[in-house]
């Protein structure tokens, strides 16, 4: 099977775009892609578009489509990828099988999600309609599993709720640096600890904002990749996993299966492991999933996540394993169908050293990005190429 | 109006119930969780809504043990004065939150259903 190889990447400005809609913000960033790689519209033969809900956000539909023919990339081979929050990273595993597999030589990735213009409550319910019947008509929100889920822990581990905190503020001390970031600004602990109730014991600054935005990746076979780009980067390791449905119903409220599931097919085939592992971007939708995968992909035993947080081992410039260098989701934002595929542009500016001054010193990276509440989770291994 | 659990061949049971179980098991029969008590698993308290959702909306996950087979399910709280551990009941509430108000279709699922209320 022929290695993947990313070879381009870009993302647009995350945040409130306001007068600019899903065909815009993905046109910008597949552009940029496009010249960011140097591949021409033309070279393009399969491009898949991560979206979750731009039917529901905004009317439009069969946007794929509608991006290929804005990039003059006719007659590329077109799809969405749905996924719900995970559709970015699954659009990397499609994006990954269509060049592995042999049926595409050049593949265009671009995730996007148009959002702001819904009010909170409105996105959120759209976000919500994930959910089973039996939990929809309680008015459960995905912030309402991460307060259930945060409760849990904090009482079963004796975690103190600093530690949930500390992760907020290390995620936006992290994105000061992007640029591109939603929110680039620091957030003392104490304001966090003292903002509006959200989920109790969740608060304001345990949730990422409502984002718009896009980003892309450019992948071909790794026999070509040194035609386009001197740096590139290697998927070693992919893959994807899927947990219960209806959430309630996982026998350990604290253990994501997806994550478990999907790290340790994507360590197999990469033939790494925990320790291995210079850089990560970790889905922290809320803070208490940046623990839930920190203990799911191994990097923590179960109950443990929050002391490394504690003890400095997740942080940029001096822990030993750098986590959510880009900001995360929590500060650079979350337009859903975009996340996951800027997570793949992080480790990738990371492995190929275009980070600027969030660079930290990297060979391999890990991207994880959770869908619904673990419902389904893509984790992702790249290299940086020899 | 019931609030339907579903037992599997293997004996284990789950709220709500799917057409197979663990391992590819099938259903056998239905228990009616409203007959139970429960213990309170975690809870929340949500300040941010959905649209048709009351403000605040007090949840909790709850377990019911079942002649020694646990079962857990999700539902409003009757109030916020709960703590981890609490016994529950439920209690039968014939709308608990606006049909139509939201995305979801209001003929797709029924939106009566139970709050548990400390005992």
């Amino acid at each position: 099977m022929e290695r993947v190889a990313i070879i381009g990447a870009s993302m647009t400005q995350f945040g409130q775009r306001e007068g600019e809609w899903i065909q815009d913000l993905l046109a910008e960033a597949g552009i940029e892609c496009l010249e960011d790689a140097g591949v021409g519209a033309d070279e393009v033969e399969h491009l898949y578009v991560s979206n979750m809900a731009s039917g529901e956000f905004e009317g439009q539909t069969g946007v794929p489509n509608a991006l290929a023919h804005d990039l003059d990339a006719m007659p590329a081979y077109t799809q969405r990828v749905d996924q719900t929050s995970s559709s970015g990273g699954a659009g990397i595993f499609a994006a990954w099988q269509s060049v592995a597999s042999g049926a595409s030589d050049m593949t265009l990735l671009v995730g996007g999600e148009k959002m702001t213009h819904k009010t909170t409550g409105e996105a959120t319910d759209v976000i919500a309609s994930l959910t089973h019947p039996v939990e929809y008509k309680t008015g459960v929100t995905l912030p309402s599993f991460a307060g259930l889920t945060a409760r849990h822990y904090l009482e079963r581990f004796d975690a103190p709720r600093e530690s949930l905190g500390k992760v907020a503020v290390k995620n936006h001390r992290n994105g000061v640096d992007n640029p591109h970031a939603q929110f680039q600004k620091e957030v003392e602990l104490e304001t966090i600890l003292e903002s509006p109730i959200v989920a109790d014991p969740l608060r304001l600054y345990d949730f990422c904002p409502i984002t718009d935005g896009s980003a892309a990746l450019m992948l071909c076979p790794e026999s070509v990749a040194d035609e386009y780009a001197d740096d590139y980067v290697v998927i070693s390791g992919i893959d994807g996993a899927t947990d219960t449905h209806v959430v309630h119903e996982r026998e350990d409220p604290t253990v994501m299966g997806g994550v478990v599931e999907s790290g340790k097919g994507a360590y197999e085939m990469s033939g790494r492991g925990p320790d291995d592992i210079d850089v990560a971007e970790l889905h922290d939708m809320f803070t208490i999933l940046e623990f839930l995968q920190m203990e799911g992909l191994g990097f923590a035993e179960q109950g443990e996540a929050w002391k490394l947080v504690e003890e400095g081992y997740t942080e940029r410039d001096t822990g030993e394993l750098p986590i959510n260098t880009s900001g995360g989701l929590k500060s650079k934002g979350h337009p859903l169908g975009a996340s996951g595929v800027a997570q793949g542009v992080e480790i990738y500016e990371q492995l190929v050293g275009e980070a600027g001054p969030r660079q930290v010193d990297a060979d391999v990276g890990l991207c994880c990005n959770v869908g619904g509440f673990g419902n389904c989770v893509i984790t992702t291994i790249m290299e940086a190429a020899q | 109006m019931t609030m339907d659990a579903t037992r599997y061949d293997d004996g284990s049971i789950s709220y709500p119930g799917h057409p197979r179980g663990p391992g590819g098991t099938e259903p056998v029969e239905t228990i009616d969780l409203s007959e139970y008590t429960a213990e309170v698993v975690t809870w929340t308290t949500s300040t941010a809504t959905p649209p048709g959702v009351r403000e605040p909306n007090h949840l909790a996950i709850v377990e019911f043990d079942i002649d020694g087979e646990s079962v857990r399910a999700i539902g409003q709280l009757t109030t916020g004065d709960v703590e981890t551990g609490d016994e529950v009941q439920p209690v039968y509430v014939d709308e608990l939150r606006e049909p139509g108000a939201g995305i979801r279709e209001p003929e797709s699922q029924e939106w009566d259903g139970y709050r548990f209320e400390p005992v």
